[in-house]
């Protein structure tokens, strides 16, 4: 006798249940996130990237409900870019941050996504916010998504100010990597975004060429 | 902001006009047991290849354990160069997908252009948003514009996807084992339909909710050729004896004929213009 026609993660919130990693380096910010959306026990997309343009170097990193996120993102992109239209020139990092910390504070009780903004401008240089439940902070760097509580640890440990581009991004990659191998919602292929004066750059590092680490 | 494709600008914000209406709907139910909305437990696919996407359905709608329909069009037509696959609550699907269909329409007549697959999508992904996840749609759209071939899949929150190849529905699971194995990208015309059929006749084999026949539509800058049905479910039942039943087969025992009383309350003339 049926029961049920359709599988219960049909009807369910897809969340992109994610790592998300954002660090400030000398001159410019890199961003990097895992390519997991899962819904319920599913995945619904295994090649999702969860860095979302703001503007030419503002980048914002997902996590938490997919569609409140991206709808998030959507938004503040059309808002930067009247605020940048009305000022005559580039945007600032702050401003990018608090148009999504507006959202996020406006509507908590009904929106479930956690984005993270970094990027580059004259004035700052590189900078990270993070934006969680409503909050503005500027921090050093940044993880976030259900992956991040596994290398909270690594990161506290491994990072220092300073460290140069290539550094930086091979510091995020590891980051994503120990993430991925840990949290069941987060996996797939790393994108590394990294963004300073000169301009953006977009990478994928697919799966078999992320770094292996003690046990694989 | 007025945009060129609605009729009326949407309100900003959530909407919870339903939540109101499913709490009095539930009062009026003995026990809280609303009926049971009609799914249309799908297996439905999408893939893009060198020339343009092609899109494949199975035709069940189910509700409950009874097949409610056995010839259901699940591929729904949104513009001349989009199509748009349903799966979920067959009368969410069937009504979203008439009001994209007629707000690309009012687009093309107020711009005079094909509309491209992201502004559906964009559509689409505004108003299941604001419905905070009450339609239960589950779409696939796919379609050839003046940017390329496209395939998007939006869920019912308003989450957007895309990829070159997805299966959704409740015969996702098996339909996605096929594309997987079988997808290369720039894949010709007939490959990518064996694919797509292989691919919805997974998810009927394997799945209760999916069968019957396999539609199937072929999307190109030349045009687009909408199957139905692809290929016939092997299990169709021919009909043994005609049903029809010609007068005089039920024998008329008595007849009794009572004239209705009908009395004349008002009386208006209105004349006709005919000039």
């Amino acid at each position: 006798m049926l029961e049920e026609t359709a599988p219960e993660w049909l009807s369910e919130e897809v969340k992109t249940g994610t790592t998300i990693i954002a660090i400030e380096f000398n001159g410019g910010v890199v961003l990097g996130s895992d390519s997991r959306v899962s819904a319920g026990a599913s995945v619904v997309n295994r090649v999702m990237n969860k860095l979302s343009p703001l503007h030419d170097k503002i980048y914002c990193a997902l996590s938490g409900s997919a569609a409140d996120a991206q709808t998030i993102a959507e938004i503040v992109n059309y808002q930067l870019d009247v605020h940048s239209t009305e000022i005559g020139e580039d945007p600032q990092v702050r401003s990018a941050a608090t148009l999504v910390r507006n959202i996020s504070y406006k509507y908590k009780e009904e929106l479930s996504a956690h984005l993270i903004v970094a990027g580059w401008d004259r004035r700052g240089g590189g900078q990270v916010f993070a934006t969680l439940n409503g909050l503005l902070t500027r921090q050093p760097f940044a993880v976030g998504g259900s992956g991040s509580l596994y290398v909270y640890g690594f990161v506290d440990a491994e990072y220092h100010r300073g460290m140069s581009r290539k550094e930086s991004q091979q510091f995020v990659v590891n980051t994503l990597s120990l993430a991925m191998n840990r949290d069941g919602s987060s996996g797939g292929v790393a994108y590394i975004v990294t963004i300073d004066e000169h301009g953006t750059e977009e990478k994928v590092i697919l799966g078999n060429q992320l770094p292996t680490f003690f046990d694989q | 902001m007025a945009l060129s494709n609605s009729y009326e600008t949407p309100a900003p914000g959530f909407n919870f006009d339903n939540a109101a209406r499913n709490a009095a709907l539930e009062g009026l139910f003995d026990g809280g047991q609303t009926p049971k909305p009609l799914k249309t437990g799908t297996t439905i696919a999408g893939v893009v290849f060198k020339d343009g996407v092609v899109l494949g359905a199975d035709t069940r709608a189910t509700s409950s354990e009874v097949v409610a329909d056995k010839m259901c069009a699940k591929i729904h037509f949104i513009s001349p160069n989009i199509y748009c696959c349903g799966a979920g609550t067959a009368a969410d699907t069937e009504k979203t997908t008439d009001l994209l269909s007629s707000n690309l329409t009012i687009f093309s007549l107020n711009s005079g252009r094909n509309p491209r697959v992201v502004m559906a999508v964009n559509i689409l992904q505004d108003m299941l948003y604001r419905y905070h996840g009450q339609i239960g749609a589950n779409l696939i759209l796919g379609g050839v514009d003046c940017t390329g071939n496209h395939l998007y899949t939006v869920g019912p929150y308003g989450s957007v996807n895309k990829v070159p190849y997805l299966s959704m529905g409740s015969g996702d699971l098996a339909a996605l084992g096929i594309l997987e194995d079988g997808f290369k990208p720039d894949l010709e015309l007939e490959p990518a339909k064996e694919l797509v059929r292989a691919a919805i006749h997974a998810g009927i084999m394997s799945d209760l909710g999916s069968g019957s026949n396999i539609d199937i539509c072929v999307i190109t800058k030349q045009g687009v050729d909408y199957i139905r049905p692809y290929q016939e479910s092997q299990y169709k039942h021919n009909r043994t004896m005609k049903y029809k039943y010609g007068p005089g087969t039920t024998p008329v025992l008595t007849e009794k004929v009572v004239p209705l009383k009908l009395e004349v309350v008002q009386e208006t003339v209105q004349q006709m213009e005919t000039a």
